[in-house]
């Protein structure tokens, strides 16, 4: 499934790298808050839901290679944020949804096909 | 122990730079993928080599990281100024953290940097002279699993 496909189905605002919706494809995802927590057992090619909006997600999804962020509760990403995501080519997408309902429809998508 | 020969490069990190927190472990990788490394052994090598990045500018006034690339093994250096550690056990403890808010509210200090880095190296090795710095070493084997 493309971050495009993944984005229409749950109604996500992208914020910054929309031309890599449609090229990139999810391999799984990861949920947490802690950056160390995401290091050390997310996996390249995952979505990554967080709550977290400082550009320290940034320099973490790029390490990692995920597929994108999603933040959730309807956050807004700070603006550094931003900047460094779009250098960095990370889509980054808002969901005004809680974490754990978010987390369980990605599942399920991902699940199902 | 490494010898100069194998000394690929030295990275140097300012403390409370958050701005720029990941920016020497992304240099790294860049330069192990170059260097043909095996994706398992950079995905070691860039959870250390943040967290110790991290750790610098967390908790330091400023500190290097040094890379070895030897025919056997990747070694990273990190070597930090700063208060130091006062228990080095307790710091390898999962879930302990001297993080203040600041730092917490990033997502950082949650107390598994150091625990991460020794997970993730086949040799490890941490000393620390408080009040002076610190000095971390982490080898990676290329033939790690």
């Amino acid at each position: 499934m493309t971050l495009e496909t993944l984005a229409e189905k749950l109604g996500l605002k992208c914020k910054c790298c929309w031309e890599k919706l449609k090229t990139t494809e999810i391999r799984g995802g990861y949920a947490g808050d802690l950056l160390s927590d995401v290091m050390a057992n997310s996996h390249a090619g995952a979505v990554w839901v967080t709550r977290q909006v400082h550009q320290n997600i940034v320099a973490v999804a790029l390490l990692k290679e995920h597929a994108g962020i999603i933040i959730v509760q309807g956050a807004n990403p700070e603006k550094d944020t931003l900047e460094k995501a779009t250098r960095e080519g990370i889509p980054i997408m808002v969901s005004d949804l809680p974490e754990f309902e978010l987390v369980g429809r990605i599942y399920q998508l991902l699940e199902n096909g | 122990m490494p010898r100069d020969e194998h000394l690929e490069g030295i990275y140097y990190i300012q403390g409370r730079d958050f701005v720029d927190a990941g920016v020497v472990s992304s240099e790294i990788k860049k330069r192990l993928k170059d260097k043909g490394i095996t994706e398992d052994v950079i995905r070691k090598v860039a959870v250390i080599t943040f967290e110790a990045e991290v750790n610098i500018i967390s908790y330091a006034d400023q500190g290097t990281i040094q890379l070895f690339i030897e025919p056997d093994a990747i070694t990273v250096e990190a070597t930090d100024i700063g208060p130091g550690i006062d228990d080095i056990e307790l710091a390898l403890q999962e879930g302990y953290s001297t993080a203040d808010d600041s730092i917490r509210e990033m997502g950082f200090g949650a107390g598994m940097g150091l625990a991460n880095i020794k997970k993730f190296s086949d040799v490890f090795e941490l000393t620390s002279e408080p009040g002076n710095g610190t000095c971390l070493k982490s080898v990676v084997r290329l033939d790690s699993e």
